[in-house]
């Protein structure tokens, strides 16, 4: 007989701050994870398709002849612009596919083909004929574009314009000035699973059901645009993400693949499979838009900032505005009494950018990190001492307390451990053969986000506890630190907690972005067993069959603004050689120090810190995209030409975190985690590049044909 | 890919005649570029002759103390030979510098000389690409072309071959060997891959339905001190920016008796450095007579707008495996 | 010359249009109907045997075909990945006759008669092969989907060293084939480096693996 009393052990260990074992590990290491284009019950009628880029920057379609691919064995069909369902009003316009015959940049689709089996589908896409009109475009981002302006808001919802004193008027009076301009190229998220989606449509009229398996960061706001877009109720929708291969941000948002799967599958009546090709996501699901950033610091000889500017120009698509928030990070970071930080943006005949990893602080954080460095030897000073002395109180653009802030921990800590006392500043001293080796610091910051979430927690019959939440795990272990946060709330062990989450079918949720899951998804968890656990404790007698169950929606709490800045921080270490032949650079070792709330699972947050440090070492030595001047293409699409990072290019990668005890977030005390580590390593890496070649470079990445024509 | 046909070859001949009888045909090996191309679109075959299991798979040791490796010899068979690393060192190490260890394991010898530029504009059938579809221009000339070539193009073409394996080939005056309709033939791997001049679709020197039988490693350079050296944007798995290999004959006076060197990334195929050799025979292979003598060879440099950068690269390296190799620290 | 086998009477074959024969081998879903069209399609198509986690498995493949495509779709296979479909990624890795290689551009009308090892194969009888179970304990992934790729491609590099088989960082004066090559973090990063990781696992993959070779 089961009692009340006998369900809750007698004071497990906490299980957060543990470092348990990814609760969907053993499926991931046995190739019995599904993704979405894996669909377990792939029905024997499922059929392909395959989306026909264009390939024209700029003009309309003036038609598209099908009949060779039509003839095709295996084809099914082939939607236009001129078949295609009509859809309905998207808030996305990047979403409304096959709707006209403008093509706002190459690669937007115009036609999908349909057919039976994978090579059908190809061949079939290929034998689609177009034609175009063409108009003139252009795709190249220059400082002083004709086309830019200045937006209200950038990404974030944060103003693209700020202004405190007189940074002209520091600067002019200023001992010490730094006044550089930065320069990072477009960059692709690049996910190992490529977008795939699975949509098939049941009943008919009322009963019309639309289910989904999408690779996507939030099944929620996935299926509230395809309802919209299909027009139908949202609960005439399922949408399933219960494994994703990674997405950093490029599956932050509904994409083309599903919307163009749920046409293909209405269209042809059959269910439908479609993953992108891997040369087709440049263009269609989003990319890091390029940044040219001119900042400006002012300093007293003593290194105290006087004034910091930081000026930012992007470009953005014709059919979308986004706006790489990248002057934010100045707003945060030091103390000074003149503050400018501006956004200017350029329409141009390019794909729409979007988030990529740390939107905002990882390009605005290299320029940042990297023009303190050269203030630094401007001063003559060490750049970490130029960091603790500019150490704000508040923070400086809204003049809010922090809720906590260790960036100064973060720096000492760091500093101890990579040995930085030793360290010679002279640059170009330290030859090694054929190679020259330096040592670089960043600091590195991230906003503290949180979404209301809706959340349930159920006390099983047979003594178990079940979680339910449609949070999304794109690699972060999110079913793992869910299911450690209700085993605390409930206080029970945390094998007797089952989660469920990566469907529509659950408790409705914010998406994974923003570093933000965990405290939306765990504060609802939270709240749903703190409430069960009460409710338990009331409760005598057996439980009934279907369980006891309690409910929490945190839009109240979470909806709430507390007055407080709210930011992780963190320190980046970084140790390089550079090739003086070659003007290759290969990182030695890399090291992250963070402040960062309550560290809940230590095993997946350090794998999340030094995934955000690689990624971050892509984008200083290896990562770049070009749009092709005469062509409108991304010239790197595929992952021959655009380098992430291999296995060789990363050496000793080391994370550690300093302890915060920080009342002002979420029950659970934390701050996220998944975006930081990205942020302050390139300027570290190209601090110790700088270290060891003497040489300043401003222009990422930093690969030989930039790197040796400087050291001659 | 348009559905085509496939047969299976158990014999030189067959594989031949197979070829010969299909229209469109193509040979299969590993097929690690051919697929990827076929999915490009770039390659559509009517017929698929597959000859990856001819006799052709193993290394023998010639009487003379060269090697004859077989054309379906995977690449990473071949890279660790016992032979092959004890005697041509440069062909190990330049196998291992390219691709990954299960590309490798995929690749024969002779796709690997077959293989073709990896251009983004050769590779997208929507771009203009003399050497995909002659006549519709060169995308890379005046577009994204720091990869490109250096040294030897025409205003045709751009490309640059990407063979790692083909560089130490060269090097060390491997030869070809082609069975085809016509018979069997023999081609030093210098003069198998061409300059792109008027006729960029053309990388190679090999006939209408000719078949890589093997590659002999001649008796001449076996055991020479040799090496490659390769730079490229990341640690691994990636292209060239430019490579060298190099092999060098000392006399007992410390004179160079032989030597031979090619550079890889530069060119439309492995560009053996004549000019640099004729410089340092009978030289004493002193840092300054191989910087000379390098310089004179890449005084042929026609960098484009963009990869000027090659020109010193190349330098560096060649400069740095030859000067090892001069020292006897390889 | 042995003409690609053509197909039999597809109503006399199991999953005709290549589909699986054995659904409860891969989770009962997977099979597909007789596409009609597949009589038209004779000399396009072939019958193939593969060997695939043990057990022989009789398709009729489409040339076109890639290893990577049967396995996932008509074989509900689907631990193999397609990151990128042209080799520059890893995630298709496979064992093909006990070696690694990319099922993304092994056409399977070629590899009759192939023994395959999948990442589904690696555990045998629902013991875990030690390396996956020390990328668990070394927590050497994060969205899981290079994965399969990176343990089956450790698998190959452990065969691949004890044969003695030298890699980019293996000392050239080293000679080949004598004792097996010590698989330090230099060696294990470079000969795992076909496998990219986006979400930059790599660290604890190379513990992983060192771990197994302890």
């Amino acid at each position: 007989m089961h009692s009340t009393r006998a369900r809750v052990p007698a004071a497990p260990a906490p299980a957060l701050g543990a470092a348990t074992e990814r609760v969907e590990g053993r499926d991931k290491v046995t190739g019995t994870a599904r993704y979405a284009g894996e669909h377990a019950h792939t029905p024997p009628d499922c059929a392909y398709a395959w989306p026909v880029p264009a390939t024209v920057a700029r003009g309309r379609v003036t038609g598209v002849d099908t009949s060779a691919a039509l003839a095709l064995p295996g084809t099914l069909a082939v939607l236009t612009p001129g078949t295609a369902p009509r859809l309905g009003e998207a808030d996305d316009p990047t979403l409304a596919v096959l709707q006209d015959d403008a093509v706002p940049h190459r690669g937007w689709y115009v036609a999908l083909a349909v057919a039976e089996t994978l090579p059908d589908a190809r061949a079939a896409a290929r034998a689609v004929r177009v034609t175009y009109a063409t108009e003139p475009h252009d795709v190249t981002l220059t400082e002083h574009h004709p086309d830019a302006y200045r937006p209200d808001l950038a990404n974030g919802g944060q103003p693209a314009f700020r202004e405190r004193g007189d940074i002209d008027a520091a600067l002019a009076a200023a001992p010490v000035r730094v006044d550089v301009t930065y320069r990072i190229p477009p960059l692709h998220n690049h996910p190992m699973e490529p977008h795939a989606a699975f949509a098939r449509w049941d009943g008919e009229g009322d009963g019309t059901h639309l289910t989904v398996y999408d690779s996507s960061q939030g099944a929620d706001p996935v299926r509230k645009t395809l309802a919209a877009l299909f027009r139908l109720p949202e609960d005439r929708v399922t949408v399933v993400s219960e494994h994703v291969g990674g997405g950093f941000g490029s599956k932050g948002t509904p994409r083309p693949h599903v919307v163009l799967a749920a046409m293909a599958a209405r269209h042809t009546g059959r269910p439908v499979k479609l993953a992108l090709p891997r040369g087709h996501l440049a263009a269609v699901v989003g990319h890091r838009a390029p940044t040219i950033q001119r900042v400006r610091l002012a300093a007293g000889r003593d290194g105290t900032l006087l004034g910091v500017g930081h000026e930012v120009t992007t470009h953005t698509s014709r059919v979308k505005e986004f706006v790489e928030q990248a002057g934010v990070p100045a707003r945060v970071m030091y103390a000074s009494p003149h503050g400018l930080t501006d956004h200017h943006v350029v329409p141009l005949d390019v794909p729409t950018p979007s988030w990529m990893r740390a939107p905002g602080e990882a390009p605005g954080m290299y320029a940042l990190e990297s023009a303190m460095d050269e203030l630094a030897e401007a001063l003559g000073m060490d750049p970490v001492e130029l960091r603790v002395r500019n150490e704000p109180a508040t923070e400086p653009d809204s003049g809010l307390p922090f809720s906590s802030r260790n960036l100064v921990a973060c720096l000492r800590e760091g500093a101890r451990r990579f040995g930085w006392a030793d360290r010679d500043p002279r640059p170009a001293t330290r030859r090694e053969g054929r190679w020259l080796t330096g040592t670089g610091v960043a600091a590195a910051t991230y906003p503290v986000l949180v979404t209301p979430s809706t959340a349930t927690a159920t006390a099983l019959h047979d003594g178990g506890y079940d979680i339910r939440v449609n949070a999304t795990d794109i690699g972060t272990g999110a079913r793992t630190v869910l299911a450690q946060i209700a085993a605390d709330a409930l206080g029970v062990a945390v094998g007797s907690v089952t989660i469920g989450i990566g469907s529509t079918r659950l408790p409705r949720a914010p998406l994974a972005g923003g570093s933000s899951g965990t405290a939306s998804w765990g504060w609802a968890v939270h709240r749903a067993c703190t409430h069960l656990a009460e409710r338990l404790a009331r409760h005598t007698g057996p439980l009934p069959a279907e369980g006891v169950t309690a409910s929490a929606d945190t839009t109240e709490e979470a909806g709430r603004t507390p007055p407080f800045a709210r930011h992780a921080f963190g320190a980046h270490f970084a140790e390089v050689q550079v090739d003086t032949g070659t003007g290759e650079v290969r990182v030695r070792r890399l090291l992250g120090v963070y402040a960062a709330g309550r560290i809940l699972n230590p095993r997946t947050a350090r794998s999340q810190f030094i995934g955000g440090m690689v990624m971050g070492l892509g984008m200083a030595l290896t990562e770049h995209s070009t749009a092709d001047p005469a062509f409108g293409d991304f010239a790197e699409r595929d992952l021959a030409s655009y380098h992430v990072p291999s296995n060789a290019d990363v050496p000793e990668v080391d994370a550690h975190w300093v302890d915060e005890d920080d009342p002002h977030l979420n029950p659970m005390g934390s701050k996220g985690i998944g975006e930081i580590g990205i942020v302050g390593t390139p300027a570290a890496i190209g601090n110790a590049v700088h270290h060891a070649t003497g040489v300043r470079f401003r222009e990422l990445p930093l690969t030989p044909d930039r790197v040796l024509p400087a050291l001659r | 890919m348009k559905p085509y046909g496939y047969v299976r070859a158990t014999s030189v001949e067959e594989a031949t005649a197979a070829h010969a009888a299909r229209p469109g045909a193509r040979y299969l090996a590993g097929g690690t570029n051919l697929v990827d191309l076929m999915k490009h679109g770039v390659e559509e075959p009517g017929t698929l002759v597959d000859v990856s299991r001819l006799p052709l798979d193993t290394v023998e040791e010639l009487p003379d103390g060269g090697l004859r490796v077989g054309a379906t010899v995977r690449n990473s068979d071949l890279a660790a030979h016992p032979l092959v690393r004890e005697r041509y060192p440069v062909l190990s190490q330049a196998l291992l510098a390219g691709a990954s260890g299960q590309l490798r394991n995929i690749a024969t010898t002779g796709g690997n000389l077959l293989q073709r530029t990896r251009c983004p504009y050769f590779q997208d059938t929507a771009m203009p690409c003399n050497k995909r579809e002659p006549g519709t221009g060169c995308g890379a000339l005046e577009g994204v072309h720091r990869d490109h070539a250096v040294l030897g193009h025409s205003p045709h073409c751009v490309a640059t071959h990407p063979s790692d394996m083909a560089v130490a080939l060269a090097a060390l005056d491997a030869t070809v060997h082609l069975h085809g309709p016509d018979g069997e033939r023999t081609v030093p791997v210098t003069g198998f891959h061409r300059s792109p001049g008027d006729h960029p679709e053309r990388d190679t020197v090999i006939r209408p339905g000719e078949l890589i039988t093997s590659v002999v490693l001649p008796a001449a350079t076996a055991g020479l001190p040799s090496a490659y050296r390769k730079a490229r944007d990341r640690a691994s798995y990636a292209f060239a920016l430019a490579s060298v290999a190099a092999v060098l004959d000392l006399a007992d006076d410390g004179t160079v008796r032989g030597v031979g060197l090619a550079f890889g990334g530069l060119a439309h195929r492995p560009w053996r450095a004549r000019l640099a050799e004729t410089a340092l025979l009978g030289a004493t292979p002193t840092d300054r007579a191989i910087a000379h003598a390098v310089e004179a060879e890449l005084g042929l440099a026609q960098p484009l707008r963009d990869n000027a950068f090659k020109v010193p690269l190349a330098h560096n390296l060649a400069c740095r495996v030859l000067s090892e190799l001069a020292a006897d620290r390889p | 010359m042995s003409a690609a086998h053509p197909p039999r009477d597809p109503a006399a074959t199991d999953g005709a249009a290549g589909r699986s024969h054995d659904p409860a081998a891969t989770g009962g879903d997977a099979t597909r109907p007789h596409d009609p069209a597949a009589a038209d399609r004779d000399d396009t198509r072939s019958r193939v045997t593969l060997q695939v986690n043990g057990a022989p498995r009789d398709l009729t493949v489409d040339h076109r075909a890639t290893l990577l495509d049967v396995l996932r779709e008509d074989l509900g296979l689907t631990g193999a990945k397609k990151g990128c479909d042209h080799g520059q990624c890893g995630a298709c890795t496979v064992l093909v006759d006990g070696r690694r290689a990319n099922s993304c551009l092994l056409l399977a009308v070629a590899q009759d008669g192939a023994e395959v090892i999948t990442v589904e194969g690696l555990a045998a009888g629902g013991e875990l092969h030690p390396v996956q179970q020390a990328f668990l304990d070394r927590d050497a992934f994060q969205c899981g989907y290079c994965t399969p790729g990176q343990l089956c491609s450790a698998v190959g590099v452990f065969a691949e060293a004890a044969a003695g088989h030298p890699s980019h960082v293996t000392d050239p004066a080293r000679p080949a084939g004598r004792g097996p090559v010590e698989l330090t973090r230099e060696e294990i990063r470079e000969r795992l480096s076909g496998n990219l990781c986006r979400c930059g696992a790599y660290p604890n993959i190379v513990a992983a693996v060192e771990d197994v070779t302890r």
